[in-house]
């Protein structure tokens, strides 16, 4: 199975295996935990392909701009619609920027989550620990930024009570994702403060499987697909932009519905 | 007073241009997720070489395409515009022309005033034109409109409507771009301004 999310024509794939050594050389050293930013290494993974050209420059300022307007637009207080657990799409859709076939499952007996940036409490999180936290649910429409769509339920706790919990500097600008398929991925503060944005460890139910972020992702009913990566291994909290996987190839950054 | 006062050219030929980057980054971004099965825009007709700048060009001309469409409709209703040229439409007139049409009798003589066929399609394309901004920004932010998605049928209505629209300004498009090659000098009027009118 193909994801569709992949364009026919992508940007040559070798711009991103020119750093991978470096990346993971990087990551041997600890590099999160010795605070280095996310955005740091989005910088060195990711490469602008529109920028280029003066009518790419002026495509992305007006993308910048877009993303003021949509901030603007965000209504901190308004819910997304939700649906019956019976409209539940079973299983959900598989979608990254690699064929299922090349899916590496995150072993969740050794998988932690770290914390970084402006968060007091960074001791990293095991499954069990997290596992114990309360836990909200939503059944809500995932839309693609290729226009399809489907339902889905999702259950975890809500990424505010999280950030509460280890002391997170709730006047930040920014969250930023850190993921085992090298996926970095950053939003803002106040969607991240929506009561619509959980840190899903369920689907319908039953534990994550491993093709949709086992054992931890990100899921927004404010937000396009891309916006909410998968796998997590790491959660900054800062006020420095770091863009994202797909945001560094040209989609919009803030993506809000 | 000329038939098309600078304003009115200026915003025409603005739109022509927005119209084109619009339709053309759309389909770039319809050809990722198709509504009409097995159906594709070829590559060069599609502005961006794929989803990524074609988004960006369709979420950049949007601005373009809403306050310059904003202006147009200001100035049409200030001035009289729309009521001296596009109104009133009569059922019988408009049968006539059709009438006309299909034996071959065009008038075009007097080109300040327009026939009910073009009074009905110039309405129908500025509705079309209204209800693009509209469908476009309810799937750009269906949540935060979800009460007027739902209204027009949920987030793929919306996405067909939007499609709809395209295809009856694309539609309204050949045949305008076609009449105005078959008679030369109302393409000049837009340029020129064309012959004096009263006002």
């Amino acid at each position: 199975m193909r994801s569709r999310f992949r364009p026919d024509k992508r940007p040559d794939p070798a711009v991103l295996d020119d750093h991978r050594a470096l990346i993971r050389s990087l990551q041997r050293r600890k590099i999160l935990r010795g605070g280095l930013s996310l955005g740091a290494l989005n910088l060195l993974t990711g490469c602008d392909v529109s920028s280029s050209s003066s009518v790419g420059q002026a495509l992305n300022l007006m993308s910048a701009w877009n993303d003021r307007v949509q901030a603007a637009l965000f209504d901190p207080t308004k819910l997304a619609p939700t649906y019956p657990r019976s409209m539940i799409l079973k299983p959900p859709k598989f979608n990254a920027y690699f064929d299922i076939s090349d899916l590496k499952p995150v072993d969740g007996q050794t998988w932690k989550l770290e914390l970084a940036g402006l968060i007091s409490d960074k001791r990293p999180w095991t499954a069990e620990r997290f596992a114990r936290l309360p836990v909200s649910e939503m059944v809500i429409r995932h839309v693609c930024v290729e226009g399809w769509d489907y339902i889905g339920g999702w259950s975890g706790p809500t990424l505010k009570s999280f950030l509460e919990r280890v002391g997170a500097d709730l006047t930040a600008k920014y969250v930023a994702f850190k993921t085992a398929d090298d996926y970095p991925s950053s939003i803002d503060m106040a969607t991240a403060l929506h009561p619509q944005t959980l840190l899903a460890t369920r689907y319908a139910g039953d534990t994550l499987a491993d093709p949709f972020g086992f054992p931890l992702r990100l899921r927004m009913a404010t937000k396009l697909g891309y916006k909410n990566p998968k796998w997590i291994t790491a959660i900054e909290v800062s006020n420095t932009y770091s863009g994202g996987y797909w945001e560094s190839l040209g989609f919009n950054w803030f993506a809000g519905l | 007073m000329r038939l098309h006062p600078l304003p009115i050219r200026l915003m025409h030929w603005t739109n022509a241009v927005t119209m084109i980057v619009m339709i053309a980054s759309g389909w770039g971004i319809y050809d990722d997720f198709v509504i009409i099965h097995g159906s594709h825009f070829p590559e060069f007709l599609r502005l961006g070489s794929w989803a990524a700048p074609s988004l960006l060009w369709h979420f950049a001309g949007m601005w373009l395409l809403a306050l310059n469409g904003l202006a147009y409709l200001v100035y049409g209703m200030a001035t009289g515009r729309f009521r001296d040229r596009l109104l009133p439409i009569r059922l019988g007139e408009l049968e006539s022309t059709v009438r006309d049409t299909l034996h071959f009798k065009i008038e075009h003589g007097d080109l300040t005033v327009y026939n009910a066929v073009q009074k009905l399609l110039y309405l129908v394309v500025i509705i079309a034109g209204i209800s693009q901004v509209v469908t476009g920004l309810l799937i750009w932010k269906p949540v935060q409109f979800s009460g007027w998605v739902a209204l027009l049928g949920g987030f793929q209505a919306v996405r067909v409507e939007h499609f709809v629209g395209m295809a009856v300004i694309v539609a309204f498009l050949i045949v305008h771009v076609l009449l105005s090659i078959l008679v030369p000098s109302t393409l000049w009027a837009m340029l020129s301004g064309g012959p004096r009118v009263r006002t």
